[in-house]
């Protein structure tokens, strides 16, 4: 099998609004992941593109329209879809396309523009639901997530200042990112509890923001990853998994689609004790109780006992184990598929020694990161190595 | 490629849902190539875009009925050729053994089908000028027939042939005996564009298993084998793309011409299943292809070059003109129609000995995006 | 490190008073969704006061909402099967938003209920009603509360909320 690498990365500010067209913000993400690399477009052999509802930005196959700001004008260009977990699965169709054999130099673009739809993103998510069973009862998207989050902490008896304690780090983390949106370094745990109840037990300061933005990762063959690279970083194993689109029929306490989708990328990564060899961490963190959630799904946590490592401090940057020392979806922003740059693209710098002031000490070398979508059904996963 | 199945062709399904038919084509798929989906298939690729769906993340609705649940799953926004790419890829990389593709359409449930189109084009450009989607066709077809060297009447021609194909599918909606005169005597409805020429709606769903070499002989003694795959886009900008060579297809084929070592691919290939969703993208796509001796397509048309009982059958099938626009399964249609080809299990509308085939897809209005698969048996 | 961090930040006002350009478009689509076999079944059921379920024949599972396949065995699913009109709380939202994010001055309570007689936990999403906030639970047993007859249309909103037994 061909070794793939990581050599570049790149993203624009996250913000709720941005002048950039979608185009413009893939460019620029573009540019600043090539010039990491030192490669020129033309030394690139395919495209991947990755991004959310078409609705956000208001375009029927949306994919097509980005495609030039991308880069993917006269060379294979393809667009891979799983909802929110294109974040860290267009990385993974980019592994794909190099460890194949079929391409050297891969550039993978992700982007989303949630300010256009007007009057409020909510307005594409009211189209996620079941058309039959679902909408005619008028869903809001937060509902789901509520329901989720309200289950998952009756079953384990979790307190919701030690959900809040996950917002707090992340908005505290991202104070760190120079393109956050929401860094906060004087947050704390009773501003979470204290903020507006949107939908119970979501409040306003549980969740991520909606946001503009595009990131770009450049993948290499092992040969080219070599030539041009100080610090490539290696993708050793890669799984993704789907539950059903019946999701009132399972237990929404325990996210057993990414359990599976972690075991496929440990097993392909060699990784035996996850706890033990895992140095750094970025789960998808669109709510706070999501971060919780999916360390537990990525069996770096016991059922319902991430939120005891939150509060032990094992999880800040300095901690035993950092996770989304970025600052995550809750600080830096959330333009659904373009959080590849706090996800793939964050444990790249961590792992290349290239995270600035967000560096987690002790260079690390193995690092995790994962993205969730659909409806609370799937999860693509990626281990890292430097 | 170890199994195929599908359900269609009909202009509407109402008695199905778009799980159901899907469920259909995959029991038949997974019946032919003698898998269990919930034990022995190690990946699914779903290809549809959310706005022929109606439903945003149309990944949600996707893996129940193709025995994908807790499994590892996902949608291509593309063309079922491009479905097809993903996982040669998976296989190739040597962790995948089986692979599924499915592709669909439930073009029945979509009441503006224009409406969604224009949602395609460029919102601050092309989208202003409030024209009907199609008009992109007409321009296309005008600078086709002006730069090379076909007639409006060889584009009525590809009408006629088929229509009168797909009287020999099984499953086509549109079959029928049409003559030159009566496409040349429809609407003119985008200049040069005509009525007839347009490929009518239809629905269905088509699903594919790949395999690897070693799984596929385990799995059947007739596998068929993808020898090269491609695909690529040319620019979104109206302005600065080919309109009247689809230089989309031409690059896609260089890519899979090279993977499979075809050269001179004229005198090799044995038949062709090309997008013909407006007429003119037939003829157009068999030049790009390389398999009409440059800008000849017209004139081999006339010479009886692509009839079925011609030395290269294009569209035996009938094509999205005779079976209908199947949306975002169109390619995955022609790939199965070439892996029947190639079993020798065409039925009614077999070529005779055809050993090597091409299936090309393209993404339809406004795209300039395609993919070409090389299959031999 | 010398990146280059991009992007023009815009604020709300940029845009609602024409400081940057802007064009807008409401898209045309529209869809008839064929409900297929099994929810057509259900919606019919609904129109008529039940609630209906199906069953795999190979482990006798009843699935709810119905449908036509089991997507754990993939076969055909067998029968329907009436359910009662009670079931369990699994879990519970109240909201303050509406579809469109805006906020409501009264909370609705929302729920996944999973209905007796089908498989353990398959349920659906529904209000809640008859309650106050303070004795929403999960686990909490609930019962239907149907529109009157006359104004059913085969819709899930034939019932108007599940309120506590």
């Amino acid at each position: 099998m061909r070794k793939v690498a990581v050599i570049g990365a790149g993203m624009t500010l996250f913000r709720r609004r941005l002048l950039e067209t979608g185009k413009e913000m893939c460019f620029q993400a573009v540019q600043m992941a090539l010039e990491e690399a030192g490669l020129e477009l033309k030394d690139v052999d395919a495209v991947v593109s990755g991004s959310a509802p078409d609705a956000f930005d208001g375009v029927h196959m949306k994919g097509e329209y980005l495609l030039d700001g991308a880069g993917g004008v006269r060379k294979p260009y393809m667009r891979v879809f799983t909802g929110g977990g294109t974040a860290c699965f267009s990385p993974i169709a980019g592994w794909w396309h190099v460890a194949s054999g079929l391409a050297d130099v891969v550039l993978v673009v992700n982007e989303e523009k949630m300010s256009s739809i007007t009057p409020h993103p909510q307005y594409a998510f009211a189209n996620i639901w079941d058309p039959i069973l679902d909408r005619p009862l008028k869903p809001n998207l937060v509902w789901i997530f509520a329901m989720e989050m309200n289950r998952y902490m009756t079953v384990y008896g979790i307190e919701k200042a030690d959900i809040a304690r996950v917002a707090v780090k992340n908005k505290r983390n991202a104070v760190d990112h120079p393109a956050a949106q929401l860094a906060d370094p004087n947050i704390t745990v009773d501003d979470v509890l204290n903020s507006e109840v949107m939908a119970w037990p979501v409040q306003r300061l549980d969740i991520s923001p909606p946001s503009d933005g595009a990131s770009a990762l450049v993948l290499a063959s092992e040969d080219v990853a070599r030539q041009v690279s100080e610090t490539p970083v290696w993708i050793s194993g890669v799984g993704w998994c789907i539950d059903s689109t019946m999701w009132t029929n399972r237990d929404l306490s325990f996210p057993e689609y990414l359990a599976r989708a972690a075991q496929q990328a440990y097993g392909m990564a060699k990784i035996e004790n996850p706890r033990k060899e895992v140095d750094v961490v970025e789960p998808y963190d669109p709510f706070d109780y999501k971060e919780l959630h999916h360390l537990e799904g990525l069996l770096l946590a016991d059922k319902g006992e991430a939120p005891i490592l939150t509060r032990e401090g094992v999880t800040q940057r300095d901690g035993e184990l950092p996770t989304c020392p970025s600052g995550g979806l809750m600080g830096v922003g959330n333009p659904i598929a373009a959080t590849m740059g706090i996800k793939t693209g964050e444990i790249y710098w961590q792992l290349a020694g290239k995270a600035g002031r967000r560096q987690v000490p002790g260079s690390p070398q193995v690092g995790v990161c994962q993205a969730w979508g659909d409806l609370m059904q799937f999860s693509s996963v990626m281990v890292m190595r430097a | 490629m170890v199994g195929i199945g599908y359900e269609g062709f009909p202009r509407e399904t109402p008695h199905y849902s778009f799980k159901e038919l899907t469920f259909e084509a995959a029991l038949k798929a997974y019946e032919d190539a003698g898998v269990d989906p919930r034990k022995d298939v190690d990946s699914f690729v779903v290809c549809e875009e959310d706005y022929w769906a109606g439903w945003s993340i149309s990944d949600e609705g996707a893996p129940d009925q193709l025995g994908g649940v807790l499994r590892p799953l996902h949608t291509v926004s593309g063309d079922g050729l491009n479905g097809v790419a993903n996982a040669f890829m998976q296989i190739k990389t040597g962790y995948f053994d089986v692979v599924v593709v499915e592709a669909h359409s439930k073009a029945s449930d979509i009441l503006t089908y224009e409406g969604i189109l224009t949602f395609a084009f460029d919102p601050l450009f092309y989208r202003l000028l409030n024209a009907h989607p199609h008009f992109l066709a007409g321009l296309e077809m005008d600078a086709f027939l002006e730069d090379h060297e076909n007639t409006e009447e060889d584009c009525a021609e590809v009408v006629r042939k088929n229509r009168e194909n797909a009287r020999h599918h099984e499953a086509a909606s549109f079959g029928g005996q049409t003559s030159v005169q009566e496409v040349m005597d429809s609407e003119v409805l985008f200049r040069p564009l005509k009525a007839a020429e347009i490929s009518p709606l239809a629905d269905g769903s088509i699903v594919l298993v790949l395999a690897s070499a070693e799984k596929a002989r385990e799995l059947t003694d007739q596998p068929i084998w993808i020898r090269g795959i491609g695909w690529s886009s040319d620019s979104p900008w109206l302005e600065t793309r080919s309109l009247a060579e689809a230089r989309y297809a031409r690059w896609a084929a260089d890519q899979a011409y090279r993977m499979a070592g075809l050269e001179r691919p004229r005198r090799r290939v044995h038949v062709a299943e090309v997008d013909d969703r407006f007429a003119y993208k037939e003829l157009q796509h068999l030049e790009a292809l390389g398999l009409a001796g440059g800008n000849r397509a017209g004139a081999l048309l006339r010479e009886g070059f692509y009839e079925m009982k011609g030395d290269l059958p294009a569209n035996p099938s009938g094509g999205s003109l005779g079976v209908g626009n199947l949306l975002e399964a169109s390619g995955l249609f022609r790939v199965m129609e070439i892996v029947r080809q190639l079993r020798g299990q065409a039925g009614e509308h077999q070529v005779e000995g055809a050993t090597l085939g091409v299936a090309q897809s393209w993404r339809g209005i406004p795209t300039a995006t395609g993919g070409v698969a090389v299959l031999e048996a | 490190m010398g990146r280059k961090w991009r992007g023009t930040p815009l604020t709300a006002a940029d845009i609602a008073e024409g400081r940057v350009a802007t064009a807008e478009w409401r898209p045309e689509a529209k869809y008839a969704w064929s409900a297929g076999e099994s929810i057509g079944r259900f919606l019919e059921e609904l129109q008529e006061g039940h609630l209906v379920g199906r069953k795999c024949d190979v482990d006798d599972t009843v699935f709810f909402p119905p449908r036509s396949f089991c997507q754990e065995h993939f076969v055909r699913a067998g029968e329907f099967v009436r359910l009662k009109n009670t079931g369990k709380v699994e879990t519970y939202s109240v909201s303050y938003l509406d579809t469109d994010a805006r906020r409501l001055e009264e909370p609705v309570y929302v729920g996944v209920i999973s209905i007796d007689g089908a498989a353990e936990g398959m349920g659906f999403m529904h209000f809640l009603g008859e309650v106050e906030e303070k004795d929403l639970a999960i686990g909490m047993r609930v019962k239907a509360v149907w529109k009157p007859k006359k104004e059913r249309m085969g819709a899930v909103t034939d019932i108007l909320y599940f309120k506590p037994v």
